[in-house]
């Protein structure tokens, strides 16, 4: 992922291998709903900055593409304007001259809504519900772009291209898909390309991935020699953070991965061969939504008092209803509805909540009181209360004041800042795959 | 014998930000294909794990990669305010310790 680094000698290697194009995926959900909703960025300008530099001083030599997609996490326009400033950047300091095509993802939102009305948005699995209401509160909203917009800018002699949100494997099969390569064995390739390193055997930092398409087969072989890859990392390579390892759903079509057929070509690269594609009844673009969730204020601590700890659920059951009460007097009744008070306890169930079967606690437990108001201003205030009533909260066996946690910070409140929810996992049906996607191009010297 | 010692790897991850994958990938294809035919991890032990009925529960053997995954829609979406684990990284606890039959 770029920004997540490569070792520069792999691409080195990658380059006398003679690739038409060079791609790296710029973003994922996988960080949550922050950086679509604040338009924050996962890694930093430095980061982006190193990678991009050396794949366009690679590709810039050998005059091939560069393709870019999901610029800074979540593909907004001002995360896409960002990545296309850092290439400005790289151009003037390096002495380049090259075609920028950006391609923006965020959406408009009386298009959404016209296309709501018209039936022609669509929920996925466990989508939550949707309405113009939800359209409005949205921070940003991006729609996942397929091939097409990358085709339509290498057709107009773009040389460094960079989308807004896209589909992590539309980067990689734009360029054959559009040779005029089979699309089954090309998506197959993307999928296993879209991760780099991803596939290998066992991948100890991030790098460079090289495939090699054709009609009937691709095949993978690491640029780095440290790697290799092998029939069984390939195809595991499938399973990940994907529901199923056997279907690819983009835009135009899904490519079945069900009868593909894995074997090794030597002890490090493996030829993929089998798979098909079956062309969409309907064009879809999936969308990515985040809406303010409100303004957090956190108090950290941890409990190490047996005394405490054996009848620790009573405990914090009392201390929750304390500190409540405490709110309520402080700030009246009605406060109820403006805030709410959650706690996570580490050592008990903060992975897995309340999902968790195991009972068993250990000496000590780590405490996060969690306050969300719908102001920064009304949760720092409450989490000033919420963490003086429990610094004290009595247990029966002491008598006198008691502190039964311990604080690792002065204050021990910390502000968190707006926090986002993602609210959309729906498809649209687009009049053409172009449609959603305005594409500006400028010569950068 | 525990689920763990016959698997190279065992983790839980995002399938976006709505679902929630698990993958079981086991060291030999002998040890795939008795847990598998066994049936040792099914709907019904996964829905109750995770609450779920067991229709919500999708399970996926396979044989190319000596793996079983399986997909649950996510008990709360990543990132909300609820939520424990963004990434849906460490979700697999209960799988690691499943019972296995010599």
């Amino acid at each position: 992922m770029l920004g997540s680094g490569f070792k520069e000698e792999t691409l080195k290697r990658a380059m006398a291998l003679k690739p038409d194009f060079i791609g790296a995926d710029s973003g994922s959900t996988d960080p949550g709903p922050h950086h679509l909703g604040s338009e924050e960025t996962q890694f930093s300008d430095a980061a982006y900055k190193r990678d991009l530099r050396l794949m366009i001083l690679a590709a810039r030599e050998a005059k091939i593409p560069v393709i870019v997609g999901s610029a800074c996490t979540a593909g907004t326009d001002a995360q896409l304007e960002r990545l296309c400033n850092i290439a400005r950047d790289i151009a003037r300091e390096d002495k380049l001259n090259f075609k920028l095509a950006a391609i923006h993802s965020e959406q408009d939102r009386g298009y959404l809504k016209q296309k709501l009305r018209e039936g022609r948005i669509k929920p996925l699995a466990n989508a939550p519900h949707l309405d113009d209401a939800v359209i409005d509160r949205s921070a940003h909203i991006v729609g996942m772009c397929g091939i097409e917009p990358y085709i339509e800018a290498l057709n107009n002699g773009a040389e460094v291209i960079i989308a807004g949100r896209s589909s992590d494997t539309s980067i990689f099969s734009a360029m054959p898909v559009m040779k005029g390569i089979n699309p089954a064995t090309v998506w197959h390739a993307a999928k296993i390309l879209e991760c780099g390193a991803a596939c290998v055997v066992m991948r100890k930092y991030p790098d460079c991935m090289f495939a090699t398409v054709s009609d009937d087969s691709f095949t993978i072989e690491p640029p780095n020699p440290d790697y290799r890859c092998d029939p069984a990392s390939v195809a595991s390579h499938n399973l990940y953070e994907n529901a199923t390892p056997y279907e690819l759903i983009e835009p135009s079509g899904v490519c079945n991965m069900f009868n593909a057929r894995y074997e090794a070509v030597s002890d490090r690269a493996v030829r993929v061969s089998g798979s098909t594609f079956k062309k969409a009844d309907r064009y879809t673009i999936k969308l990515e939504g985040a809406e303010l969730a409100g303004y957090q204020s956190l108090v950290i601590g941890s409990v190490r008092d047996p005394v405490i700890l054996r009848q620790f659920d009573g405990w914090m059951e009392g201390l929750i209803k304390a500190a409540k009460d405490r709110i309520a007097a402080v700030m009246g009744a009605d406060i109820e509805s403006k805030y709410r008070l959650d706690v996570r306890v580490f050592g008990k169930n903060a992975a897995m909540g309340s999902l968790e079967p195991e009972t068993k606690i250990g000496h000590e437990l780590g405490l996060l009181f969690q306050i969300t108001a719908e102001s920064q201003k009304l949760a720092t205030s409450l989490a000033r209360s919420v963490g003086h009533i429990a610094v004290h909260y009595p247990v029966p066996e002491w008598t006198g004041l008691i502190t039964g946690i311990a604080f690792c910070y002065s204050p021990a409140e910390i502000d968190r800042g707006p926090c986002y929810r993602f609210n959309l996992n729906h498809v649209v049906e687009p009049a053409s795959p172009l449609e959603m996607f305005k594409i500006e191009y400028e010569n950068v010297k | 014998m525990k689920l763990w010692q016959i698997t190279k790897l065992i983790r839980s991850k995002n399938a976006g930000a709505f679902e929630l994958t698990f993958d079981v990938i086991f060291k030999d294809r002998a040890g795939y294909e008795k847990v598998r035919d066994a049936k040792l991890i099914n709907a019904d032990w996964f829905g109750k794990t995770f609450r779920l009925k067991p229709d919500a529960v999708t399970i996926i053997n396979y044989d190319a990669a000596n793996a079983i995954k399986i997909t649950i829609p996510r008990p709360i979406i990543s990132g909300d305010i609820m939520d424990t684990d963004v990434f849906g990284g460490q979700q697999y606890g209960p799988l690691v310790e499943l019972d296995v039959p010599e």
